[in-house]
């Protein structure tokens, strides 16, 4: 072999499994894509797809929350717990700012109306047609969304990100339920609507397209999409120089310093991005609920979605998704029988089937994943196509060696 | 015969009320190995941290090439050119040699290729396992990564705490050998060091510290030859 090219020869079939992954996983997502507005539109709702469509759209927003928090807490060593906080923010300032005006009254019938009287996907529906426009609308105050939850961290970030593990996550769960607490305060009530409801602002039903004289729905398209960008616009970031950086600090913040990162500068980066996509999955959230009280978004909802991260793999964004998705659907659908006092086929009763017993069940499911699989799903590994690709090329020719092998004896 | 490029003058460290370096003076002259002795709690460490910025002295001046550099943050001392190989090594352990490399030129914008040749030029070793994890590497592999990621930042001077920490005899040769050569190329070297034999052998110039104070200084061989620094350091 010459050795002038040996590194080139070396390369090649890696960048070869890079280009047929990169290919495969766009054929995927398109297939993904067809799927899902086939759901929407083509296929007959039945007792299935009235689960699984929920359980996808719920998957999706989760999976861009989880994956907003990892980039903290698995990539830049953060352990924050902020992020029901964010979300919530997120939640209302996309619902604020797309409630229809002429439904402020009935909404905001404690406070005259509210001081904000009018609506973003309204406004561009009328400049626009109805469908165009509430879809802009929507990705403009979902941008919004994001937009306040990133300011709030900014905010919070300059005192809380000099703290350190365990005084990071109670300061920062110490805010998000600060946070709760304002939102409901009857003196914000103009704008927040107290400890009372937001509701009939734009949502998934909303999300259409007009293509011709035909109007399809992208009822569960849509929150595809937005995580979907989300997501990849974390991937980036992880894989840029910045994101080195940010592993860089995760691993030794002394060395880190010492070779001239900013630790500040990049924590706070590293924390307002991460708020940013939480408030994105918040706004993301409302539109799935069609209502929003802040009651709801509780420290629970924090470790919700910790446990998801841990579960999928602290430091893999794919481990992030799947998890996300495996856990939504086991909490909102595969389990639910355990609650229903009957097993899934047959028709026996169990007793001790009863409200309830699901979350002892699901409790116990989780403790067995933490204990046994300490790594979660993924631990830090990628599954990409190109991975798979890598390891069965590596396969072949593991077996094709043992065979010369077994052919020169 | 040489310019400075590190002057240190009257430096005090404080922490909390303990004051670890109590006002000394010394010059880095450019393009040689210069080496602090001294034993534990000396002050060396504290010594280097000052200067890379990464604690804020209470008194006395850094200077480079001139220019007064004391309190200055770390980014902006490793972007004039002082890059610390920290005590201990501290690679990244989940990020791969390469990355680890790059990180050492994180506040470079052009072009890396020369660098990273130059690097896995004086440790094949590193080049070997560039796809790596850092923290699978060996004591030694380790301290080359922290060594070659430390060059990759370009620096006039390198300062290194305490290299030969944990390492076998054989591999501390070694080591001390690619501070030579790194030196040969020009880069200023700043060697705080326990291993007094080795580092007085290699260095230019010595000094020695004793409780925050210097109390000591000459070329590495007449410190050598010096009866107390053989009773105190070097164990003959």
């Amino acid at each position: 072999m010459k050795t002038m090219n040996d590194t080139k020869v070396l390369r090649t079939p890696d960048e070869v499994a890079k280009r047929q992954g990169m290919w495969l996983t766009i054929v995927a997502l398109v297939i993904l894509y067809v799927a899902l507005f086939a759901l929407d539109n083509f296929i007959k709702p039945s007792k299935f797809t009235l689960m699984l469509i929920p359980v996808l759209k719920k998957g999706a927003i989760y999976s861009l929350v989880c994956v907003s928090m990892n980039l903290l807490n698995g990539f830049t060593g953060l352990f924050s717990l902020g992020q029901a906080g964010f979300m919530l923010i997120g939640a209302y300032a996309y619902a604020i700012f797309s409630i229809p005006a002429a439904q402020h009254a009935s909404v905001y019938q404690y406070f005259d109306g509210g001081a904000i009287q009018f609506s973003i996907p309204e406004l561009l529906g009328n400049a626009l047609g109805v469908n165009l426009g509430s879809f802009l609308g929507a990705v403009i105050c979902i941008i919004i969304a994001g937009l306040a939850a990133a300011v709030f961290a900014a905010l919070i970030g300059i005192p809380v990100l000099r703290l350190k593990s365990d005084y990071l996550a109670i300061a920062t769960l110490g805010f998000a339920e600060i946070i709760r607490a304002i939102f409901q305060w009857n003196g914000l009530g103009v704008i927040t609507n107290g400890s009372n409801l937001l509701r009939k602002y734009t949502a998934f039903g909303d999300m259409k397209i007009q293509l011709g004289s035909q109007v399809f729905k992208l009822s569960t398209t849509f929150p595809f999409l937005i995580a979907m960008i989300g997501i990849i616009i974390i991937v980036l970031l992880i894989n840029s120089s910045y994101g080195r950086a940010f592993k860089a600090i995760r691993d030794d913040e002394v060395a880190a310093e010492a070779m001239g990162i900013d630790l500040f500068k990049h924590k706070m980066l590293s924390f307002v991005i991460s708020s940013f996509f939480a408030g994105v999955g918040g706004a993301l959230l409302a539109m799935f609920q069609t209502t929003v009280q802040a009651s709801a978004f509780m420290s629970a909802m924090t470790y919700e979605i910790l446990l998801i991260v841990v579960i999928g793999g602290i430091g893999s964004v794919s481990g992030s998704c799947i998890a996300a998705f495996l856990y939504i659907a086991c909490s909102e659908w595969w389990l639910r029988f355990l609650d229903s006092g009957m097993l899934p086929f047959g028709n026996i009763q169990v007793s001790f089937f009863r409200d309830g017993f699901r979350k002892v069940v699901f409790s116990v499911v989780i403790m067995i994943i933490v204990l046994f699989f300490s790594q979660g799903i993924m631990g830090n590994k990628e599954l990409s196509f190109a991975g798979l690709i890598r390891k069965i090329k590596a396969k072949k020719a593991t077996k094709a060696e043992k065979a010369q092998e077994g052919g020169a004896a | 015969m040489s310019d400075t490029i590190l002057k240190i003058n009257d430096l005090k460290v404080n922490y909390g009320g303990i004051e670890a370096v109590k006002g000394i003076s010394f010059d880095v002259p450019e393009g040689q190995i210069v080496t602090l002795i001294g034993a534990n709690g000396a002050g060396k460490s504290s010594t280097l941290r000052a200067i890379a910025g990464l604690v804020k002295p209470s008194g006395g001046s850094i200077e480079f090439r001139g220019e007064n550099i004391t309190g200055l943050d770390p980014t902006s001392i490793v972007t004039k050119g002082i890059t610390l190989v920290p005590e201990g090594r501290k690679i990244f352990p989940d990020l791969t040699v390469v990355e680890n490399l790059k990180i050492g030129a994180y506040l470079r914008n052009d072009d890396l290729t020369d660098d990273l040749n130059w690097v896995y030029d004086l440790f094949p070793r590193l080049k070997e396992r560039s796809w790596q994890e850092g923290g699978t590497l060996s004591g030694g592999e380790q301290q080359m990564l922290a060594v070659g990621r430390a060059l990759m930042s370009r620096p006039k001077v390198i300062m290194m705490d305490e290299p030969s920490l944990g390492l076998a005899p054989i591999i501390v040769r070694g080591i001390f050998d690619i501070i030579k050569e790194i030196n040969k190329r020009g880069v200023t070297v700043l060697l705080i060091e326990q291993n007094a034999n080795m580092a007085l052998k290699t260095a230019h110039i010595g000094y020695v510290l004793e409780t925050g104070r210097l109390t000591m200084s000459g070329s590495g061989d007449e410190l050598l030859a010096n009866e107390q620094i053989k009773a105190a350091y070097l164990g003959t």
